[in-house]
This record gives structure tokens, sequence and C-alpha cells, in this order.
């Protein structure tokens, strides 16, 4: 049986994210994941991932696009976010909330807010034309 | 999502009605500064209706957060669900914030 699977190509605008995460979060819930991954580690998570990539990955210019698809395996929710930018080295970014200054940051905890929501959180090779990829897994218990 | 500012002499009560996100932490930002510049002191953020927060609405907390400060003022939290304390608690911003449970609470500062 063929898992399901979902595909978004959006420009980037950030007023795009929420109705993706909504369906994201949907999708979810109808494969039996718990109703607390689907109100919290999947929402912030990939809004996390989508936000990056639309205002770092992309620069905010929605003249570029990016790419998100949703897999629901067997146990597992597989999500790859895609943007056209360079990427980045994403073991480099590795601040935790014990960092010198952190606390009284603004920014920086995007990327540790996904690995503590996620089980894996890691680059791949994009497909096609696009940029860079950020690869997210959730098991479903 | 939308913002409620209700303003009573130094108080000024916020009711965020869903997510506080990045698509709509700076007219958050925004709204709440204008007050402060204003005269608001003590800003109480209600999150009853609020469903979770991403990290760039936990940081513009941290953000209005030091500018009330700064002012002379003090921003409470209050109504946090599990899920909302749950982010707070991973990134150790529970002890930057004093959390309360209801709103009466924090207007209280019990």
């Amino acid at each position: 049986m063929t898992a399901p699977r979902h595909d978004w190509t959006i420009a980037s605008d950030v007023n795009q994210i929420a109705p993706i995460v909504e369906a994201v979060a949907e999708m979810c819930a109808a494969a039996g994941f718990s109703s607390r991954l689907c109100r919290l580690n999947v929402p912030v998570a990939l809004t996390e991932a989508m936000a990056n990539a639309i205002l770092r990955g992309n620069s905010n210019d929605p003249r570029r696009a990016v790419h998100v698809c949703a897999m629901v395996e067997s146990e597992m929710l597989v999500l790859e976010v895609t943007d056209e930018g360079p990427g980045f080295d994403l073991d480099g970014v590795r601040c935790t909330p014990e960092d010198p200054g952190c606390m009284e940051r603004e920014d920086g905890r995007g990327v540790f807010l996904m690995r503590k929501l996620m089980d894996q959180v890691e680059n791949c090779c994009a497909q096609g034309t696009y940029g860079h990829t950020v690869r997210l897994r959730l098991r479903r218990a | 999502m939308s913002f409620t500012l209700t303003r009573d002499d130094e108080r000024l009560i916020v009711d965020v009605d869903g997510q506080l996100v990045v698509s709509n932490r700076q007219e958050f930002k925004q709204l709440v500064l204008d007050e402060v510049e204003q005269g608001a002191r003590l800003v109480i953020v209600d999150f009853s209706k609020s469903a979770y927060i991403d990290s760039s609405g936990l940081g513009a907390l941290v953000s209005l957060g030091k500018r009330i400060r700064e002012a002379g003022g003090e921003l409470r939290l209050a109504a946090l669900n599990e899920d909302l304390r749950t982010l707070f608690e991973l990134t150790r911003l529970d002890a930057l914030f004093p959390l309360y449970a209801t709103r009466d609470d924090a207007l209280a500062g019990r």
C-alpha cells in the first residue's frame, strides 16, 4: 500500500504557512498520531521549518518557491521542506537555552525547537531545481 | 488569529485568539508597544484561546518583556495550556516570565 503523501508548492510568504500546517496536522490525526503530537509537535516544528525556508533560505523573496512534502509511512511522519537558498550546516546550529545570552535573544530558538519536537532533523539532497531541503521525522508513538 | 486589547489606566490585557506565530508576531509586538508608549505598565497576555506559539512568538514575548521592563513595567503571561507550558519549559523561558494559571491570578500577581 502506498503511503499517504501530499505536496504543496508556495511562494515565499509566511501567511501561507498556516493552511499547510493545518492540513498536515489533520493528515496525522487521520493516521492515528496522538492528539498532543497533532496539536503541538507537528504544527510547531513544521511552522519552524517553513519559516526558516521562507525567511532565511529564500530571503523572504516572493519570487522564490518553497516546496513541502508530507508522507505518513507505516509508523512515521516524514516532512521535507525545500527552499531555493544555498542551505546551511544544520549540525552547526547547536544553540541551547543554557548558552550565555540565549535567554534574552529574540531569535535563534527555531532549530532547537524542531529538534526537541521531532525525532530526527536533517539536511538532505534537494530534488530538481530547488536548493536546500530539511527533512523532519516523527514516530507515531 | 486575532488580538483583543483591553486597557484600564496602566493595565493592559491582551487576549490572543489563535496562534502567536511568525505571520502575526510583528502586529502583536506593535500593538503592545504602542500601548506601552502611551503609558501601559502592567501587561497581561491571556493565552486561554491560544493553541500554540512558535519560536517567533516566543521571541516577540522576550523582546516585549525587555522593553516593558525598561519602561518600568512588567509582562505577565496567563492561562497557558499544557502544550504552551511545554514550549516555555523546553526553552527555559518559564524562568524569564511569571506564568499565572488565570487572568485574575496574573492581575493579582499571585
